[in-house]
């Protein structure tokens, strides 16, 4: 059997699915805070497996107290990485969110693509060049809702 | 079809990935390197919390640009969020006397701010003893002055420069005390100073120092970030 029914392997299990969550949120949604909800919920997976990878059978923290006697700890390393990634993760985060109020104040929408549409067309007016796409195309921005 | 493809390709992740991890020595973890720092962090670092060693004597040039990183990125928002109400009292009065959080919020927050203060610093202090430390205090801080500042929107907000002037005075000495360690010791942020009796508050040379820089500037940068978020859409 590959996987074997312990705690941990529960606990990788739990880990990959929250990522793999995250990422199909990611590459099916349309809004774009539910986009950013979805990175985060990547990120938390991913930092879990990073965490996992460092648990010892019966470890304890890596802390020294007082009455410590020799047991085994956990790996000290991939805790420390966890730290930085979620630094760096939440400050990702708030500048992934003021750049979805900047759109948000311009385009007056958070759909993919109704931004996408209206950027195109932005840029087409901006250099004189016909907008992208076929002549006889009805002249209509992407309803919202409307499945590719 | 986009849904069925990104499913597709989703399921033969999740079994690559189960897998990968199926093979995985689950519970005897194969790095060497955490066991070597185990063994000699006690004598080289001489901080109880072996993470907290990692975090700032091991790699602690890599803590600097992770600092380097949270400053960009609070920078980013500021530059994007420029005409945020960041200091200055919300302009729009015809929704004042709504904007006002009522009693039990304003009171409320006045009253745990204290112990917000206290908690984050006591987390931020005991950060080579116990869990926690100067990103996680930091945090605290941060929250308890951005809950202020958010439930009183007509009243006087953290002053931008005491915030910007704490995050450079920060930064500084957490540059300083690595260059001071790479004068005397001969390593960039090498631990230094005398490591004192091992689990006390006053032990491990300049690792509380330089959590408590790192507390202050994680702090102040949050909070700023908070703030400048916290921004009716009319500001923007």
């Amino acid at each position: 059997m590959l996987i074997n029914i312990s705690i941990e392997g529960l606990l990788y299990f739990g880990a990959i699915s929250l990522s793999l969550i995250g990422l199909f949120g990611l590459l099916v949604s349309n809004n774009v805070f539910r986009m950013l909800l979805a990175l985060v919920m990547f990120e938390a997976g991913a930092n879990l497996i990073l965490v996992l990878s460092g648990f010892r059978e019966n470890g304890i923290a890596p802390i020294f107290l007082a009455d410590y006697s020799g047991a085994i700890m956990n790996d000290p390393v991939p805790q420390a990485l966890v730290l930085t990634a979620i630094v760096i993760g939440v400050g990702i985060q708030a500048l992934a969110l003021a750049l979805i109020l900047r759109v948000k104040k311009h385009y007056k929408s958070l759909d993919m693509r109704v931004i996408r549409s209206k950027l195109e067309h932005e840029i087409a007016t901006q250099a004189n060049v016909e907008p992208p796409g076929s002549h006889h195309a009805p002249k209509q921005i992407v309803r919202a809702g409307e499945h590719q | 079809m986009t849904k069925f493809a990104s499913l597709l390709f989703i399921a033969g992740l999740a079994f690559f990935l189960m897998v990968v991890t199926g093979l995985l020595p689950l519970g005897n973890s194969p790095m060497l390197i955490g066991n070597a720092i185990l063994d000699s962090a006690k004598e080289q670092v001489g901080a109880a919390n072996v993470v907290t060693s990692v975090v700032l004597a091991y790699r602690g040039l890599d803590t600097l640009g992770e600092l380097s990183i949270l400053f960009a990125a609070a920078s980013a928002v500021g530059l994007l969020l420029t005409k945020s109400s960041f200091n200055k009292p919300s302009k729009n009065p015809t929704n004042t006397e709504e904007s006002d959080s009522g009693f039990v919020a304003i009171n409320g927050i006045d009253l745990i701010f204290p112990l917000l203060l206290v908690v984050g610093m006591y987390i931020i202090s005991h950060g080579h003893l116990t869990p926690g430390g100067g990103f996680q205090g930091g945090v605290v801080l941060a929250i308890a002055f951005a809950m202020r500042s958010i439930v009183r929107p007509r009243g006087k907000s953290i002053d931008h420069g005491v915030v910007t002037f704490i995050e450079a005075f920060a930064g500084l000495s957490f540059i300083v005390i690595g260059l001071v360690a790479l004068y005397t010791q001969g390593h960039f942020l090498q631990p230094m100073l005398d490591q004192g009796h091992f689990g006390s508050l006053w032990s491990a040379g300049t690792i509380p120092l330089l959590y408590l820089a790192v507390g202050l500037k994680v702090g102040a940068e949050l909070a700023g970030l908070i703030l400048a978020l916290n921004t009716d859409e009319v500001n923007i």
